[in-house]
Order: C-alpha cells, then structure tokens, then sequence
C-alpha cells in the first residue's frame, strides 16, 4: 500500500476520465468534472492522460504516502500543508515515505486534484476507473473516500515532470461566464428565453453536486402543457423543469431524461462548471456550435504548447 | 436512393451541443418510431465510426424515438457527420435489423414476498393475482431502450387493462430483479434502487453485471418474455448463479 487516506475531506473520489461506450446501458460516463485539471495533473508528471487521481470537493483530503512519490495538485486553490511547508499548486513535488500531506480548504473553486506519478492501481470497472456513486461502479467499492482506505500506487521509473509554462498560465483562469449553444428544446422558451438566460445573473444554489449544478435566478417561462417523451441527455445540457429555473446536468447526470434541454454549456466551458460553488454568480453568453468547436480546438492547442 | 425519402421521412438532426447530435425521427412512444431509432443505434455501433483509431463516437443514447449521439467534434467535424447519418438512414433496411433481434426469456417469481404489490395491481386492474400474472406473462415486450440507471430497461407492449398508477410514495430501496408495472409501462430493476413501480415478482436473473460482457442482459431493440416460476426455482437459481 501506498497512499493511505487518514481523513477524506467532503467528498473524495477516484476520478479519470470517465467511462464511455456504455450509454446505451444507462451507464454514465462520470469522470472528473475539471476534465482538464486532471489532463494536466498528468501530463505534469508524465502519466498517461487518462490516469486517474483524487478529486476533493470544498475540503481537501489529509492523506499519507507510505512510499515516496512524485505528486501534483491542480484545479481550483487548495491549502495543502506538507509537514511544515505549503504545497505548491501546478507543479510536481516529491513525497518521502511516511510524508503527510493535509489538504485544507478549497478556495477560488469547487474541485481540486491530487495526482501521483505512476497512478492508482485499481482494476477497471468497465473500462475505467472512474468513481460512479449512483450505481456503486469503479473507484474504490464505487464510493467516496473513507478514513483508513488505502490505495496502491503503480510503480513506474521515476521519470521527469514538467511545467507549465508562465504565459500558459492565463488560460487556467476561473470563469463566470458560461457559454452556451441552444439546445434541442431551444425553441420552447425562444429567442425571448435565450434573451432572459443572457441578461441575468443565475446564483448556485446548495443542493448541487456532480450529477447537477442547480441555478436560481430569473424563471424561463415554458409553454403550458408542454411535455416531452424522454430522451437522451448531453453533458452540460441545461435542463428547465415546471419551476424555470435551470439546472446544468453533469458527469453524474442520468443518461436519459423528459425534462425540456433549451441550451448547452460549450465543451471548453464544463471546466468551469466543475469549479462552482453554492452562492457563486454565473452569467450566461449564447454562441453558436462553430464558435465552440473553434474555442475546444483553441483548448487542445493550449494544451500542446503549455509546457515549457 | 429512393428509399433515402422514406426512411428520413419526418427525421430531423439537431445540434443537442457542440459535442453531441440529436437525431429525432417523432415526437410519440410508438414500435414504429423506435425501430428506426434502433436501426440507426445498431448501424452507428457497427460503422467504422467507432471502429478507427480514435474515439470518434464516444456515447450513443437510444431514446423512445430519438438517438442522442456523443463525438469528438475534433476528430469527427459535425458535418461529417450528419452526411453519415443521412446515408446510413438512407441505406438501412429495418426488416433485416428485426430478424437479428434477440428474444430473451426473464424467469419471474411472481406474488408473495418477491411481489408486494400483486394483490394491489390485482385490485386496480380487477383481475385475481393469477389472472395478472398470465396477462403480464402473455406479451412478447420490447426494449425501447435502457436508460435512467444502468441497465433499466425502458419496454413497450404493456396490456392497457394492467397499467397501475405508481406508488404516492416511492420505496427508498427496491432490491435487484424486481419487476414491477408503473403506469402504463413494465419493467425491471437490475440494481437495487428507489422507486415507485408497483412489484409484481422478482427475477433470480442477474440483469445488470459490471464484469460481464456485455454488463447488462438486455439490450436496446431485445424482445422480452417473462416466464412464471415458483418460489423453488427462484430459490434454486439464486443459489446456482
């Protein structure tokens, strides 16, 4: 054993990045909601991209390596304590054996990631790792976290990190405003609804998590009796059930659902979602599907020059 | 191609997001309309699509009457796409689809503990629990499509003279196997669940397995059957499996 979790925080789990091909089965992929903190995290450390790490939510994990490892923290701001000194964020360290490293609040952000070098050694569940607490899949036992859960670590030859080069950085920054896509149901609140969702501002409400983001602001309106025979859902729809205020579906989400979809958080943009806490403000900015496709491959560039 | 008008009659493609495409072929749960959904499911996952190199398509979500399908929109350009989907449609030829389509047979226990609603159902029908369970028993139904938890299974062909309202209030668990009617439609749980279906029996089939291949026994467009048995059998598969 490698890494042993001496307190998990608010919810911690084993995140990759996610299990597809298993729609049709209703199996969601989940995965982890800042999909490119963890691309990072691995290719910081030179792992695999699709490796899976720790997602902490809110609070960080205490944690403590019983092997030395090279580990990383991305995503939003954590305070992470190594014996005396702060860890740093985005950029690799070393941990000796019995080092233990204490995650405290996360601030700026919702998410934060602890990646190690080498990866988890988990069986895959389904192709993958990821954490599904709904249908108790992957992870560890499919669930978050506990005191006293141990996990091993695959050993690899200690091979250089990397780093992020300074100008990159910027592209890391939070933001919020979310862009948005019309969806198929677009039409039931119309231009006049797409006008509302733009001009106000929408509040994270508490009862929010990885299969939903919630929003309260101003109500869209829908047409009466309007009902829809259920069909499939895409990550990052946002759905309006009878009340009219929205709610962004996420990497936990059903894979089918009745509720009408009036538009779409952009690809680029679910990383932001990811970040949101309860009480946040977010704006929304509709752009058409070429904008987004062009902002996702503006993304993947980024990726392949942020390296120094 | 002359059959291009036909099988794309009153489809529509629509861009659900910028990684994802809806196509609808109606807005009603009907046979007709999810055999076209199923035939495109079955064309997409046999296509090279999925086959090349890369994750072109990552996700496909058949619905009553629409397919939702999950791209890369960098390695498959939306426009692509939608030309594959139209040549698909137009090349398809759903009475081969159906000869393929399994028939699966689900053993039930039906009533007793394993059915706590069946005295229920039999009073809202008004048939005796008997003549539920051959009326249930009787259709051959068809998966529309799996959805809402992993290997539920979304079916058609439920009688009208059976269909029960759901429970007021849902159980916070339903245990694995449990067949149950809710409203017009019948189904089954393949995990343990909440829900407010009406029990009518459990099967001692294991319907959702993550280890196996495929993780669940039906699939979208399977027909079903479900078998009558006695609490001796269902005791006896369960510990057999």
């Amino acid at each position: 054993m490698a890494l042993r979790i001496i307190n998990p925080g608010l919810m911690t789990t084993v995140q990759d990045l996610g299990r597809y091909g298993y729609a049709h089965l209703g199996v969601t992929p989940a995965g982890a909601a800042d999909a490119l903190a963890l691309r990072v995290a691995n290719l910081l450390l030179g792992n695999d991209e699709n490796t899976a790490a720790l997602e902490m939510t809110l609070l960080g994990a205490t944690v403590e390596f019983q092997r030395a490892a090279i580990v990383v923290l991305t995503g939003a701001q954590v305070d992470c304590r190594l014996g005396n000194a702060k860890a740093p964020m985005w950029r690799p360290f070393p941990v000796l054996p019995g080092a233990v490293l204490k995650c405290g609040a996360i601030t700026g952000g919702a998410r934060a990631y602890l990646a190690v070098q080498g990866g988890f050694r988990l069986k895959p569940v389904m192709g993958s790792v990821a954490t599904l607490r709904s249908a108790h899949l992957g992870g560890l036992e499919g669930r978050a976290l506990k005191a006293g859960d141990q996990l091993a670590v695959n050993h690899v030859a200690p091979s250089g990190v990397r780093r992020i080069s300074r100008q990159a950085f910027a592209y890391l920054e939070p933001r919020r405003e979310l862009r948005i896509t019309p969806g198929p149901q677009a039409s039931w609140i119309g231009p006049e609804g797409l006008q509302v969702l733009q001009r106000g501002q929408y509040v994270v409400s508490g009862d929010s998590d990885r299969r939903g983001i919630r929003f309260q602001g101003e109500a869209l309106t829908l047409p009466p009796k309007s009902q829809l025979i259920t069909e499939g859902i895409s990550l990052g729809a946002m759905q309006v059930p009878p009340d009219g205020q929205p709610i962004i579906l996420f990497v936990d989400q059903q894979t089918t659902g009745g509720y009408p979809k009036v538009a779409n958080v952009i690809a680029i943009d679910l990383r932001h979602v990811a970040q949101l806490r309860p009480r946040d403000e977010v704006h929304f900015r509709v752009v058409t599907v070429e904008e987004a496709v062009g902002l996702l491959r503006e993304q993947e560039e980024w990726l392949r020059k942020a390296f120094d | 191609m002359r059959g291009d008008v036909q099988a794309s009659e009153g489809m529509r493609v629509i861009d659900a997001s910028d990684s994802s495409m809806l196509v609808v072929f109606g807005d009603e749960i009907s046979r007709d309309l999810n055999r076209r959904v199923i035939q495109l499911f079955h064309d997409l996952q046999e296509s090279e699509l999925q086959k090349s190199a890369g994750p072109r398509i990552r996700n496909l979500h058949p619905a009553y009457a629409s397919l939702l399908i999950d791209f890369d929109p960098l390695l498959l350009p939306p426009a692509d796409l939608r030309a594959r989907i139209r040549e698909l449609i137009g090349q398809s030829n759903i009475a081969s689809s159906d000869a393929v389509r399994r028939a699966i047979e689900i053993p039930v226990c039906y009533g007793g503990e394993l059915g706590p609603d069946l005295a229920d159902v039999a009073q809202h029908t008004g048939f005796s629990p008997e003549e539920v369970i051959a009326r249930h028993s009787a259709p051959e139904y068809t998966v529309y499509f799996i959805g809402f938890s992993p290997g539920f299974p979304y079916m058609g062909g439920l009688p009208e003279s059976l269909a029960t309202p759901r429970l007021k209030t849902p159980r916070t668990s339903v245990p694995a196997g449990s067949v149950g009617i809710g409203g017009s439609q019948t189904g089954l749980y393949p995990m343990q669940w909440s829900g407010g279906w009406r029990l009518l029996g459990r099967t001692p089939m294991r319907m959702f397995d993550p280890e196996a291949n495929p993780p669940s026994r039906l699939q979208p467009g399977d027909l079903v059957k479900f078998t009558p048995i006695s609490r001796e059998s269902f005791d006896a598969m369960v510990a057999g499996r």
